[in-house]
């Protein structure tokens, strides 16, 4: 069953070509990783999964509905959570922010409410925290804060912007490792710039830029050998998996950045 | 001091400050968790247009400030909503045009010469009763719009992108905290001026913040602060005849600075 169906969709900021007939099919319980250049339109096309830019030519379908109008099924994790840093709120305060529609109480927080955010929390391994101010935790772990926000309203659909991009390799691997566990019963979207990490988790990828190509990659395993057990895909291996053509020629940048940093 | 207090002026004076300080402290914060402070001080020298125009053709002063500065921040929200990243370029706009009104329908105002200081500064020993119902009628709508929707405020400032996925209105939520600041700067006006509004509405804040876990906390917390500042300022300007306006906003900084000092590092 396909939880997200986009077909044939363009999108142009002004006169500039930002996604150039995009299809894509998610399937329920996917683990899709959408990777690609800066600029290369993978957020743009999450903000048209979201609702948040309009649609004007083509059609997404988000479980069935138009996206505006499923947004409630959705969890989304947006990319920037170190910004506003010092805004007083507490962590059980910001993952309350997840719920929505249905009866609110009058004043402050209903009591069915507050038990939702702390099972939430719990899900993601951060209850110990609920009380703590924001800003003083690190980055990993107000992460898993914004995961929890994002699960409070009980998502069919979890998407996540970049989570890994401000967190040190641990916290990385610990922020998939959780996402791994979630995938059991929920579809993940991430997009990521991070493309050996998430390539170990996902099994279906989708590069982007303009253009979109899709990959099943879940039988990985088989298809490519990694040096050990732990070990990330080498980059030769993760282009071949990508097409090289496709690497080669839409981001020589990245490309030359990873083998400086090898 | 204590003996000023059988004076009407002093017990207005003091009574302003009550109501004046708590409105800040609430709004203060939440301009600066918006980060809207350059905003409000834009909105703080537009509203001098609408003294300008009040003197001119005889109506209450507060009333001329209050549509006026409501007016340039639906203004400048109308704008800021549109065109984001110029909001820095209108605002500046907005300002000198807004004082620039001011000044000439005061020029043009036959055999005027009130003095212009007390807007500028402030002129808290000079509150009447019938500024003393409008603060307390504005602190009143401030306090209902902040109890009742405070989640919904709370989840536009902290970010407002997913509050609008959340199917908050955050254009709405927007627009009241700018007019409930318009409103609040008008009546700060009195107390400490146009010019040193800004000092009053983010001072307190900044020490309010160090010490608040919640948005909450951080306006109660910012109320009581300015509070304290507005009555060491009245007893400096009272004992040492300075004036009122400046003396709280140096009674605020000088605070700022010692808390500061042993905040440091914690």
């Amino acid at each position: 069953m396909s939880v997200i169906d986009i077909k044939d969709v363009s999108f142009a900021y002004d006169k500039q070509m930002i996604l150039d007939n995009i299809n894509l099919s998610v399937e329920a319980k996917d683990f899709l990783a959408i990777i690609g250049p800066n600029g290369g339109g993978k957020s743009t096309l999450l903000k048209l999964i979201l609702g948040i830019n309009t649609l004007k030519k083509g059609s997404i379908s988000v479980l069935g509905k138009e996206p505006s109008k499923s947004l409630t099924q959705i969890g989304y994790v947006p990319q920037n959570t170190n910004v506003n840093t010092d805004f007083p709120i507490k962590v059980i305060e910001v993952v309350m922010m997840g719920h929505v529609g249905g009866k609110k109480p009058l004043f402050g927080y209903g009591k069915d409410e507050i038990m939702c955010a702390m099972g939430a929390l719990a899900q993601v391994g951060m209850e110990k925290f609920s009380q703590t101010k924001i800003g003083s935790l690190s980055g990993g772990q107000r992460q898993r804060v914004m995961i929890a926000r994002a699960l409070c309203a009980h998502p069919q659909i979890l998407i996540l912007d970049e989570p890994t991009s401000s967190i040190d390799i641990t916290g990385q691997k610990e922020i998939y490792e959780l996402l791994k566990m979630l995938n059991e019963s929920i579809t993940i979207i991430v997009v990521s710039h991070d493309i050996s990490v998430i390539l170990e988790y996902a099994n279906k990828a989708a590069h982007v830029n303009k253009t979109l190509s899709y990959h099943d990659i879940s039988d990985k395993k088989q298809t490519f050998h990694t040096h050990g057990d732990d070990e990330h895909f080498c980059e030769i291996e993760l282009l071949q998996m990508l097409g090289a053509e496709s690497c080669n020629t839409c981001e020589p940048e990245t490309s030359a950045k990873w083998r400086e940093t090898k | 001091m204590i003996e000023a207090l059988q004076f009407e002026f002093m017990q207005h004076a003091l009574l302003a400050g009550l109501l004046v300080s708590f409105a800040a402290g609430i709004i203060g914060s939440l301009i600066v968790v918006n980060r809207m402070v350059f905003l409000a001080g834009g909105i703080a020298h537009t509203s001098y247009g609408g003294i300008g125009l009040a003197v001119y053709f005889g109506l209450p002063i507060f009333l001329g400030a209050s549509f006026f500065a409501v007016g340039a921040a639906l203004l400048i929200a109308a704008l800021t909503m549109k065109k984001r990243h110029r909001m820095d370029t209108f605002i500046g706009l907005i300002w000198a045009v807004g004082m620039a009104i001011g000044v000439i329908f005061v020029d043009l105002t036959p055999g005027y010469n009130v003095d212009l200081m007390s807007y500028l500064f402030g002129s808290i020993l000079a509150v009447s009763s019938e500024d003393l119902y409008f603060m307390g009628a504005l602190l009143a709508l401030i306090l209902f719009v902040v109890i009742f929707w405070y989640r919904d405020i709370l989840a536009v400032s902290y970010d407002s992108e997913y509050a609008g996925l959340r199917d908050v209105n955050v254009k709405f939520f927007y627009t009241l905290i700018l007019i409930l600041s318009a409103l609040t700067v008008v009546i700060a006006i009195k107390v400490v001026g146009l010019i040193l509004v800004i000092a009053m509405l983010t001072i307190p804040v900044y020490i309010a913040e160090k010490l608040s876990n919640s948005l909450f906390s951080m306006m109660f917390l910012s109320g009581t602060i300015a509070t304290l500042f507005t009555l060491g300022g009245l007893w400096f300007s009272y004992t040492y005849n300075l004036t009122s306006g400046a003396s709280i906003i140096i009674v605020s900084a000088v605070s700022l600075g010692v808390f500061l000092l042993f905040h440091r590092g914690k």
